[in-house]
């Protein structure tokens, strides 16, 4: 091939890569707005705090040593990536422009921040479960040990080559790798912090505590569905010939047929159940039905996406209160967004791509939660031991942003100087 | 003179206002409140739990009235308020003992 258009090609790539980069980006002001809109307005300076900081922390990390465990160089095996440190250099022209089918065809940076911005993203799941009682410092202490060690590994074994893919598990933007991991970190976290202060009554009651500005989260729901198309497109990986130009046209098409369905499904759902239409379960929906397409955007026809995001809305309604059933508090419905749903979504592989079978994803899927929660368990325990992961309950009515933060989200009889 | 505060809803603000401003009333406040009364709040649904949403949304009307317009004052409120619906809200009557306009100095029943 001329190297003028292996160059452009390359160029397309990279390009194409860094925007979907930015859209995935995005997202970190999708989980922002959407958790600030759940929660009380007591705590919205907290949970602000709690996003921005750990979109940081995650960069940081990730760049420092998160990146080279989940895609190791020279791995000491299957299951044990190695450990390495910062970035190396990027591709030569030569490189690029002599090399045949090896040949890399978009910039290693260009991979490397793609690969970042998913790491925050899977660390913005959690922070959503844990709202209005989780204290700051300990959850971004928590962040540096999710980022930097435990979802890398989890992602060495699928995305790095590790055992997982060797053994056939199928996950093309991450149902499991990323979500359901969140997703298992999170519960982890709730299960030692327990349920917020009033949510539960002595005899099991569920006691409703709605979230203080729903524009909000609805701003928060729609950042998310358009970061998505960064976060399932990109993931293709490639985009400069027709073939694969016609690819992520597709996963756009189908990973926003899913959004839709989900979103509605939810929503007539929650009617029908409820006798109302709740606009969080319209929100959980359209998010449910993201995740639930996120395993497999390619291969299914846009009808199919669309059952998939359909059942992942219906999946997500059931979640949320069987999930508040068990006395497992979740403000933002985040384990059953992104875990019940990516659980669904992981084993709707099988509807379209024949290369999965469900021992494989059985198997990448109990591998990905019992590490995701058991590492996560761990950790968080022995933080908890050294440093309260919960506020005080005087604290916890209070609330969040006064005591963790100093300040509140709208300040009012404030003295002019 | 007559203090009379009235809780009404708030979509009944307007036909009120305009109809105590062609009544040549010269002035009143207006403060967003929220209470309850006989039917103490109304059930409302968040993700599948049922709570009380125990303070309804109201608007509160203060307005200063001379004794001789205080019955026309009353019945302007009272009727254009009035849906027949619980939850029409309230007016409520007290003595005022003394007005001062900030501006002149006037006071009582010049200062209104």
């Amino acid at each position: 091939m001329d190297t003028m258009v292996i160059e452009v090609g390359y160029a397309l790539d990279t390009f194409y890569f860094l925007m979907c980069t930015a859209l995935v980006m995005w997202m970190a002001a999708g989980f922002a707005m959407l958790e600030s809109g759940l929660v009380r307005s007591k705590n919205t300076v907290e949970i602000l705090n709690k996003n921005a900081l750990l979109y940081g922390v995650a960069c940081i990390v990730y760049l420092l040593v998160g990146y080279n465990v989940m895609y190791p160089g020279d791995p000491l095996s299957s299951v044990i990536p190695g450990i390495d440190f910062l970035l190396g250099s990027d591709n030569s022209v030569e490189s690029v422009t002599d090399g045949g089918e090896g040949a890399p065809y978009y910039s290693s940076m260009a991979d490397f921040i793609f690969q970042a911005v998913f790491a925050a993203a899977t660390m913005s799941i959690v922070s959503g479960a844990v709202a209005e009682r989780m204290r700051l410092w300990p959850f971004l202490i928590f962040a540096v040990f999710m980022v930097g060690f435990i979802y890398p590994v989890e992602g060495y074994w699928k995305w790095g080559g590790g055992f997982l893919d060797q053994l056939g598990f199928q996950d093309f933007a991450g149902s499991v790798v990323v979500h359901m991991a969140g997703a298992a970190a999170a519960l982890a976290a709730v299960l030692i912090i327990g349920p917020r202060k009033g949510k539960y009554g002595k005899n099991g009651e569920v006691h409703a505590i709605p979230g203080a500005n729903l524009p909000m989260a609805t701003l928060g729901m729609f950042i998310l569905w358009m970061g998505w198309f960064g976060f399932n497109g990109g993931s293709e990986l490639k985009i400069a010939n027709v073939d694969e130009a016609n690819a992520v046209a597709k996963i756009f098409v189908n990973t926003n047929a899913a959004a839709a369905a989900g979103m509605v499904a939810a929503a007539l759902f929650s009617r029908f159940w409820f006798g109302k239409t709740d606009l969080t379960m319209t929100i959980n929906g359209a998010l449910a039905g993201l995740v639930a397409i996120t395993a497999e955007p390619l291969m299914p026809s846009a009808g199919v996406a669309s059952l998939i995001g359909l059942v992942g809305g219906l999946v997500v309604v059931l979640s949320v209160v069987g999930l508040d059933k068990l006395k497992i508090d979740d403000p933002v419905g985040a384990i059953s967004v992104h875990g019940t749903a990516g659980i669904w979504g992981i084993f709707a592989v099988m509807f379209s791509n024949p290369a999965a079978t469900l021992s494989g994803q059985l198997i990448g899927t109990a591998v990905t939660f019992a590490w995701m929660f058991g590492v996560s368990f761990i950790v968080l325990t022995v933080i908890n031991k050294i440093i309260k992961l919960r506020v005080s309950e005087e604290e916890e009515q209070e609330g969040m942003d006064v005591n963790e933060c100093g300040m509140t989200a709208y300040p009012e009889f404030t003295p002019d100087k | 003179m007559k203090i009379v505060t009235a809780i009404i809803r708030p979509h009944a603000f307007e036909v009120v206002r305009s109809a105590l401003q062609e009544a040549s009333v010269n002035g009143m406040t207006v403060t967003e409140v929220r209470g309850f009364g006989r039917q103490k709040g109304h059930p409302a649904l968040y993700r599948g739990a049922e709570y009380n949403v125990a303070f309804q949304p109201k608007i509160q009307l203060e307005l200063a009235v001379d004794d001789a317009r205080l019955d026309e004052v009353t019945e302007i409120i009272a009727t254009q308020a009035r849906s027949g619906e619980v939850g029409d809200g309230k007016i409520f009557i007290a003595s005022l003992d003394s007005v001062t306009r900030i501006r002149t100095g006037e006071t009582g029943i010049e200062a209104i």
